[in-house]
């Protein structure tokens, strides 16, 4: 069993959870993923590693109360315990040799892409980070990405925060107003990881994307996580999570999130009807 | 005096049209009295040609003359003299290749039985016997076997009535490999494997779940943390896929992810449980081993009206035992046989059909077997909303990209010696699908067995 050694809350939908996994902790690098099940009759899904504490023996996990699992996941308390956690799963980003980076996060990708700025940080990259949300109330670790980021740049869809539009719009201008990035990191939705490299490929800047298909082991064995990366079939488990953007083709990795979703749907309401799995928002 | 009867004592069966629509095992077991009958068709022969046959050398006149006796307790330790497992393997090893296929009696009608009375002693035992658990005496020595599959629990077993203190690192939730994950409840009921699970648990085994090695621990680290040696037993669990057009699209499964939904994640409970898996009303497998049979009768089992097995060689050249192959039929199964797949076809990004090409069969292959060549302007769509990709796995790269020193094939096989099972790496063995490519449970288990036994040697001689 791990332990859920801290909880909390970072807008109404995006909880985040310290996790007690010493080895794990040990191991784990940015850009990798853990899979977790909570019960015995539960799911295994995939979660990036938003950070970890190698002393302390712990792994963070951020996450939005979207599926069941999910909003399950979301109604468990500090002292409560994980039946399996699984990791550090997937290739570690590739962040040496960088002087420049932009470092985006759409909504929730912000989790995912904070320890990437935060480890370029480290590395001695100068770091613009650029994160988006659809308003105000949804902004998180705003704090946490500054304290590594040289430039910061918060938008929102609504303007509600006082800066309205895309964070495409937000890397297009800055790219026009003359930074150098020699690499753009985007982490979030499909459709924003598939505008962004619009943009960057305009400019022939490389552009890494993390990609969180559907997956049971987490392992390479069962090869549903399958993304067509420059036409071939790589699995995101072990071959990934991170990808050439300009080479991934978005439009049959949005296709694919669409596989399980009205049985998601079948399964959020059956455990409403049986009163369990809190929440019945969804 | 021996029963003559020519054909194997029938064992009772659920009913196709029932058991096509649930997931409870299939085949029911003898009673003592048809385990009996059947036992006396052993003619007890001088040159015992069965136990040849068997990976594991199972004594098997022995083990049938104790059933044929009313023994049953006695005929069941007999078998775990030599083999681990015996309740799985009366159920999935391939008899008719093996030990069966050597027995004198098959030379004139049909042999004995033997699979079906390994399974009733196997089972007599488990309902009717206590468990006598003695704990080895530790001998201070520690091995890990990486991997919960049949090769590692039959290593595992062996190494620690042998006094090694044994630990199993699996990497998911649960240990049995392949015997969770692929083979369906109804072949292989999940109760029966978790139960000798835990029998090996009860000799002291320790099963670490969750451990992916190469990524939390590596093999190195492992030896460096005081283990005397290591057995890798990772299987071959990467699905091939047969890159032609489509296979992208929703509705197209390997099959490990399809049987491992409904297996290991229970999807045939959802909503019950939490893992959801989606069957077209008609659905394509492609493949003709045990895999691709398994796929198409649970496929069947979800609901599906009509469940095409897609296969490019006539049914002759089938690698799937006969009993699964007879099963599949009987529970309405189609055989699309001598038929390629050519291009899976989308529609909205979903699988709307496959398009195939007849094939007829040439000349013969490297494999043996002729070679199946296209039928000119033979093309043709099956309608279907899910196709299945059965055609094999290779073995998964983890422990290979991440061990230095560990020789292997171009294809990813670990190269161990065939005897031994030794490695390239001092103190590593490997064996099972992880050295051969996807074969079957029972060999897994005999080169378990013998890396067991090797094992032993070398940290005896240490």
């Amino acid at each position: 069993m791990f332990k859920i050694l801290k909880k909390r809350a970072l807008n109404e939908q995006v909880k985040l959870l310290e996790i007690e996994a010493p080895l794990i902790a040990k191991k784990a690098e940015p850009g990798q993923f853990i899979i977790l099940r909570i019960n015995e009759d539960g799911e295994r899904i995939p979660l990036t590693i938003a950070d970890f504490d190698r002393e302390r023996g712990t792994v963070t996990i951020i996450f939005q109360e979207v599926g069941m699992t999910t909003k399950l996941l979301g109604t468990l308390n500090e002292g409560d315990a994980l039946l399996d956690f699984v990791g550090p799963l997937g290739v570690a980003s590739h962040l040496e040799g960088y002087k420049k980076v932009a470092v985006i996060g759409g909504g929730l990708g912000t989790a995912i892409a904070y320890p990437q700025a935060k480890k370029l940080h480290s590395l001695g990259a100068e770091v613009d980070s650029i994160i988006g949300f659809r308003n105000k109330d949804l902004i998180i670790l705003e704090d946490e990405v500054k304290a590594v980021s040289t430039n910061t740049f918060v938008t929102t869809d609504d303007g509600s925060n006082g800066c309205k539009g895309f964070v495409s719009d937000v890397l297009k201008s800055n790219i026009e107003a003359g930074a150098n990035y020699d690499l753009v990191i985007a982490i979030g939705p499909l459709i924003m990881m598939k505008v962004v490299c619009d943009v960057t490929k305009q400019y022939g800047i490389k552009t890494i994307v993390s990609m969180n298909p559907v997956m049971i082991d987490g392992t390479g064995m069962c090869g549903g996580c399958r993304v067509l990366v420059g036409g071939e079939t790589k699995f995101a488990c072990v071959d990934g999570p991170d990808f050439d953007g300009h080479l991934v083709d978005f439009d049959s990795a949005m296709n694919r999130q669409k596989m399980f979703k009205s049985e998601e749907a079948q399964s959020s309401e059956h455990k409403c009807r049986i009163g369990l799995g809190g929440k019945c928002n969804g | 005096m021996a029963n003559m009867c020519p054909t194997k004592t029938p064992m009772p069966e659920q009913a196709p049209t029932v058991r096509n629509k649930n997931f409870k095992e299939v085949a029911l077991g003898y009673t003592p009295d048809q385990a009996i009958e059947e036992a006396k068709r052993c003619l007890n022969c001088k040159n015992k040609p069965c136990v040849s046959g068997c990976p594991v050398n199972v004594k098997i006149p022995d083990f049938l003359a104790f059933i044929a006796e009313g023994e049953f307790e006695k005929a069941y330790l007999k078998i775990t003299e030599t083999n681990a497992l015996p309740a799985i393997c009366g159920r999935v090893c391939p008899q008719e290749n093996q030990c069966e296929g050597k027995c004198v009696r098959g030379l004139k009608g049909e042999s004995v039985a033997i699979g079906r009375l390994e399974r009733f002693a196997a089972d007599y035992y488990r309902e009717n016997c206590i468990a006598k658990t003695n704990k080895p005496t530790s001998n201070g020595k520690k091995v890990a076997v990486i991997g919960g599959g049949p090769a590692s629990l039959s290593c595992a077993g062996d190494l620690a009535k042998k006094g090694y203190s044994v630990t199993i690192f699996e990497a998911f939730h649960t240990a049995g490999g392949v015997l969770m994950y692929g083979i369906p409840e109804f072949r292989l009921p999940k109760d029966i494997v978790c139960k000798e699970i835990d029998n090996l648990r009860n000799i002291g085994v320790d099963i670490q779940t969750n451990m992916v090695i190469g990524k939390i621990l590596s093999v190195d680290e492992i030896l460096e943390s005081g283990y005397d040696a290591v057995f890798i037993g990772t299987g071959a669990g990467l699905p091939k896929f047969m890159g032609i057009d489509g296979e992208a699209l929703n509705g197209v499964y390997s099959a490990n992810e399809f049987l491992t939904r409904i297996n290991l994640m229970k999807a045939y409970k959802f909503p019950e449980t939490d893992t959801p898996v989606k069957v077209g009303k008609n659905v394509a497998v492609i493949g003709g081993g045990n895999v691709a049979m398994d796929a198409a009768r649970c496929a069947k089992r979800l609901g599906a009206e009509n469940v095409y097995i897609v296969y490019r060689r006539s049914e002759d050249e089938m690698p799937a035992r006969n009993e699964e192959i007879h099963h599949a039929k009987e529970e309405e199964i189609v055989f699309k046989t001598l038929t390629n797949p050519t291009r899976i076809i989308g529609e909205d990004g979903w699988v709307k059909g496959l398009e195939c090409v007849d094939m007829e069969l040439g000349e013969h292959d490297a494999s043996g077997r002729r070679r199946p060549v296209e039928k000119k302007d033979s093309q043709h769509i099956i309608d279907v909303q899910t196709v299945i990709m059965a055609i094999g796995q290779s073995p998964n790269p983890l422990i290979k990209s991440t061990t230095d020193g560990l020789a292997t094939q171009p294809w990813g096989g670990i190269i161990a010696d065939e005897q031994t099972c030794a490695t390239s790496k001092e103190g590593v063995y490997a064996g099972g699908d992880t050295v051969t490519g996807a074969a079957t449970v029972i060999l897994a288990m005999g080169a378990g067995k013998k890396a067991a036994a090797a094992i032993d040697e070398y940290i005896k001689n240490k």
